[in-house]
């Protein structure tokens, strides 16, 4: 028994707080919160903030305090869903790199809402969701198939180049219905760029019923991801039932990622930087890591929606720019560390 | 400990080739069986069929008397525990994460974690001698340690019956013999009925209560080590030729390869 003696190989032993995490994160999302609506555009003092949201008010001031709320309550549920679609999609493919942006399913989303703009003619968020989950689950059962394809099934790298592949197909096929009209155009270039300034409530509550049910297949499945994460066959032999709960877990990841995108536009990175940074000190289970990750995407997607009102005064950044210029070294950083996409 | 897992006329394979053609076996209930074989015999395709990895295209394979198809996936976890010949350990999963999972079965969706459960997963880990190593990373761990943290997991989904698909596979000579003498402990102590794939004919041939040679899909032999590895066997099942001898140690039948080269002549 020379094993028994812990061989330098070792590390050091882990403990996790997965409840301090979460106390963490709901701090940081309500922090942010608070940010969100003290900064703006347009600078407006703390007492007159307070004035706004607490007394009431009606002078220009108070109202584009006010005007914080939406976009404030639209980012976070956002970066909550993109996060939690993070989560879901490195759950069902064991892929580090598994994204919405990466692996082609915005773009998805993208094109059958511009198909919609250009030829179905419509114009509003009921319209808007039913293309942008269409195009989702299609992009991602393509990306998913060609990727599988050959040996070795669906490898991270097979799956993130099927992703790119296709990201970059569908996005030239977007172009190219986009171009010559100028009008369809115009409706689409705020819409894609990701972001939450145009929020409305009413949008938004036109697709909480596809969050709530994306959220619900979450935790149907979280027990049953950290098992697949054993391996189809050990998950099989511990009584789960692979095929469905993949199926079950896809759709929560694709529920939420396409309801997403419908609200704000692609943007991409939180799905992926969020989940790994949760990872590192909540550990990969899931029951943690889904309500951790929705904490730390809402709070993350505000903060950078916050930032980009402010670094530009009196311009806006959309939150889709400020996440990618964050998210691509992080991105960098796992194809680096990861040893998972060597494999 | 009762359960006894066999398999009636099994055909099953991937796609529309067969790999194990019309295969009748039982596995005594108890025991170990180690299952031989030259590569892509089906060896390994027949332990995923008992496993109910694989469907069967005909014939049934039997958990206590009962199709194994038919039954729910969770409820046969009950009983018969997998090893697969690569599981995957999550990134960052401590051992002693990594063994709870073995209690899912076990458990209703959404219960509370409770004491009993972490007294069974303490005990996986004593058993397997990594108790030591409960809040360890597992990809940090040498590949003997990780074998016995996948036996703990086993051991923590408590089935009667474990198949295990090349279980000492990639592990050095030292690490093979204590991962084969620590499930020749489970199955002395907890009566557990053990089944595995081996490559090693002699470790093979020495772990077996019971021995089975499979060859082109189907069963050439199989029962007592002695009767199972004999020079016939291994020229038929292995195309190779060889001397098998007794072991001196263990008084089980030793093989000893016959190549072209540094063979006396005598």
């Amino acid at each position: 028994m020379i094993e028994t003696a812990a061989p330098p190989t070792a590390g050091a032993a882990v403990t996790r707080r997965p409840r301090w995490w979460t106390a963490v994160a709901l701090a940081a999302a309500l922090g942010a919160v608070a940010l969100s609506i003290a900064f703006g555009s347009r600078v407006v003092s703390l007492p007159e903030v307070w004035q706004a949201i607490v007394v009431g008010g009606d002078d220009i001031t108070a109202a584009a305090v006010r005007s914080r709320v939406p976009r404030t309550l639209l980012a976070l549920l956002v970066g909550a869903s993109l996060a939690m679609a993070g989560v879901m999609l490195q759950g069902v493919t064991r892929n580090p790199l598994a994204d919405p942006y990466i692996l082609g399913i915005n773009s998805g989303a993208s094109l059958t809402v511009v198909i919609g703009i250009a030829f179905v003619g419509i114009h509003s968020m009921q319209g808007y969701i039913w293309f942008a989950l269409t195009g989702a689950a299609l992009a991602a059962a393509f990306v998913y198939t060609v990727g599988s394809l050959g040996r070795g099934g669906p490898t991270p790298l097979k799956l993130a180049l099927a992703g790119a592949i296709t990201t970059a197909a569908l996005t030239s096929l977007t172009t190219a219905i986009l171009l010559p009209r100028m009008e369809v155009m115009n409706v689409y270039r705020f819409w894609v760029v990701g972001g939450v300034g145009r929020a409305e409530n009413h949008d938004t509550l036109t697709v909480m019923p596809f969050i709530a049910v994306g959220v619900a297949l979450c935790a149907l499945t979280a027990s049953g991801l950290n098992l697949l994460g054993l391996g189809d066959d050990a998950a099989a032999g511990l009584g789960v039932p692979v095929v469905r709960t993949r199926l079950l877990a896809a759709t929560g990841g694709v529920l939420l990622c396409g309801a997403a995108t419908a609200l704000a536009g692609p943007i991409g990175f939180v799905g992926l930087v969020v989940p790994h940074l949760v990872r590192l000190v909540v550990g990969s289970d899931h029951r943690w890591l889904l309500p951790v990750s929705a904490l730390t995407g809402a709070a993350l997607l505000t903060l950078a929606d916050t930032v980009g009102r402010v670094v530009a005064r009196p311009q806006e950044i959309e939150v889709g720019i400020i996440t990618a210029l964050l998210g691509a070294p992080v991105f960098i950083w796992v194809v680096l560390t990861r040893t998972g996409v060597r494999a | 400990m009762t359960t006894s897992l066999t398999t009636e006329s099994l055909t099953l394979g991937y796609g529309t080739r067969p790999v194990v053609t019309d295969l009748t076996l039982t596995l005594p209930t108890g025991r170990i069986t180690t299952i031989v074989g030259a590569n892509a015999c089906g060896k390994s395709t027949l332990l995923r069929g008992m496993a109910r990895l694989l469907p069967a295209d005909s014939g049934r394979v039997l958990l206590d008397g009962a199709d194994i198809h038919a039954m729910p996936t969770k409820q046969v976890a009950r009983r018969l525990g997998l090893l697969p010949q690569s599981p995957i350990a999550p990134e960052g999963i401590t051992v002693a994460e990594l063994v709870a999972q073995g209690r899912h079965p076990h458990r209703r969706a959404f219960a509370r974690w409770t004491p009993g459960e972490d007294a069974i997963v303490a005990d996986a880990l004593e058993a397997t001698g990594v108790l030591d190593l409960a809040d360890r990373v597992v990809d940090e761990l040498s590949g003997g340690q990780r074998q016995r943290v996948w036996i703990a997991l086993a051991l923590a989904q408590q089935t009667e019956v474990l198949l295990l698909d090349e279980p000492t596979t990639y592990l050095d000579v030292c690490h093979q013999v204590e991962v084969l003498d620590l499930l020749t402990d489970l199955n002395r102590s907890r009566g557990t009925t053990i089944a595995m794939v081996l490559h090693d004919l002699n470790l093979a041939a020495r772990y077996a209560d019971h021995m089975v040679a499979v060859h082109h899909g189907t069963i050439h032999a199989c029962g007592r080590a002695e009767e199972v590895l004999t020079e016939e066997t291994v020229k038929v099942v292995f195309g190779l030729d060889a001397r098998v001898v007794e072991d001196p140690t263990s008084g089980r039948p030793m093989i000893l390869p016959l190549g072209r080269h540094h063979v006396r002549h005598d």
